[in-house]
């Protein structure tokens, strides 16, 4: 067991040649790269990622993590994603470099703001929340983690990939990226989705009509929890397209 | 006979996690690592909260000595240390030291040293007080496994 806080990783060498396709995960895993200061927490969000048949890598902070997916040195050095990461959770309070600042940097890179980019926190704050929702994240968990939050990023996951394929068919047609920014804020957990297992999600039409699903994003289920369960952790942007 | 041991194992583990949970020093989030613990990860449970155990002393050393100096000041050093224990403590579910650090972290913002101080006795106290108690747990399990005389999966 490795107590150290870094991880042990060999950076993928660089091949001549652009040898990539978006999205192409021969394993049929997604991997997703776990960022948080906490050894026990990334122990416990390793688990809960393994056991859902993630294949997971663990960092200790925002550096490392930009280390690991190369945006650390020229931005513009690599032109793929070679390392195929699929999702990034990262705890918000971090030493150095916080979550929602690993976030921006995410979501200014060319090659990696694709990225579904989840953040966690043990604080329940609102404004916190709203900051990361804008700033492109794709959803926010209230720590301790469980078992349902990490099904539920998973679900969405596996429908981001299929939408991204749609997104990329009509993105040469009509002014799509306004469509597209308003639906993103919109779509992430509706409940027909969350609770199975992927099902065919081209069937569900990405209209931005606003059905917000607060309960899903809590999931203190169990009973006697101490989360407020009342407040929304998950507010998608509905004023802009109202 | 061994099943008659192994019974009485498993009557004195449910008993134990009952009175922690009912007691409110663990809660559900517990149990959750526990729904993670099988035959690929058999001991995840105690390799956690091991984990949790060797960062906590050090925690608690960090605050004994902030708040032991005479010339403490650094509320905010405080707070960041205040932070990661009862981070760590909600992830595996110790959720009375959770609730004890709530109430240091406001002493510490109201720069209270006193009320600081009395906090982390309470801290210390609830602290050597799980600690027991997991060990307790954990030989409790260790023994039914022995008592199995073959390994499977803890399971409630």
């Amino acid at each position: 067991m490795a107590s150290n806080g870094g991880v042990t990783w060999r950076r993928t060498e660089k091949i001549d040649g652009f040898n990539f396709s978006p999205n192409d995960n021969t394993t049929g895993e997604v991997h997703v790269l776990a960022v948080d200061d906490s050894l026990v927490d990334r122990k416990v969000i390793e688990r809960l990622l393994r056991i859902s048949s993630c294949k997971v890598t663990a960092v200790d902070s925002g550096i490392r993590a930009l280390q690991f997916l190369g945006l650390d040195e020229e931005k513009n050095s690599h032109g793929f994603n070679d390392l195929k990461i699929d999702l990034i959770i990262t705890d918000y309070c971090m030493p150095g470099m916080t979550g929602y600042e690993l976030l921006k940097k995410v979501k200014e890179s060319s090659v990696f703001r694709e990225i579904p980019v989840v953040i966690m926190s043990s604080e329940n704050v609102l404004a916190r929340i709203d900051r990361c929702l804008e700033e492109g994240a794709e959803d926010f968990i209230v720590k301790p983690v469980k078992l349902s939050d990490v099904k539920r990023i998973k679900d969405y996951m596996t429908r981001e990939f299929r939408f991204g394929e749609e997104k990329e068919r009509s993105r040469k047609g009509i002014n799509k990226r306004k469509l597209r920014d308003s639906f993103d804020d919109l779509s992430p957990s509706p409940p027909s989705i969350s609770s199975s297992s992927p099902s065919p999600p081209q069937s569900q039409s990405p209209t931005p009509s606003p059905s917000p699903s607060p309960p899903s994003v809590l999931s203190a289920s169990a009973p006697g929890s101490p989360s407020p369960l009342d407040s929304p952790t998950r507010r998608p942007k509905m004023t802009s397209s109202e | 006979m061994l099943g008659l041991a192994a019974d009485r194992l498993r009557a004195d583990m449910n008993r134990l996690l009952a009175f922690l949970f009912h007691q409110g020093i663990l809660d559900e989030q517990f149990l959750q690592l526990q729904q993670l613990q099988d035959e690929s990860s058999p001991n995840f449970v105690s390799e956690v909260v091991n984990i949790y155990f060797h960062e906590s002393e050090k925690l608690l050393r960090s605050l004994r000595s902030l708040l032991m100096d005479r010339e403490f000041s650094d509320y905010n050093r405080m707070g960041i240390h205040l932070n990661q224990f009862m981070g760590s403590s909600s992830s595996i579910g110790a959720n009375r030291i959770r609730n004890v650090c709530v109430a240091f972290r406001a002493a510490s913002e109201q720069n209270n040293r006193a009320g600081c101080l009395r906090a982390l006795e309470v801290l210390e106290h609830e602290y050597c007080f799980l600690k027991n108690k997991l060990h307790e747990l954990f030989q409790i399990q260790q023994q039914r496994v022995l008592a199995a005389g073959v390994r499977y999966p803890m399971q409630n």
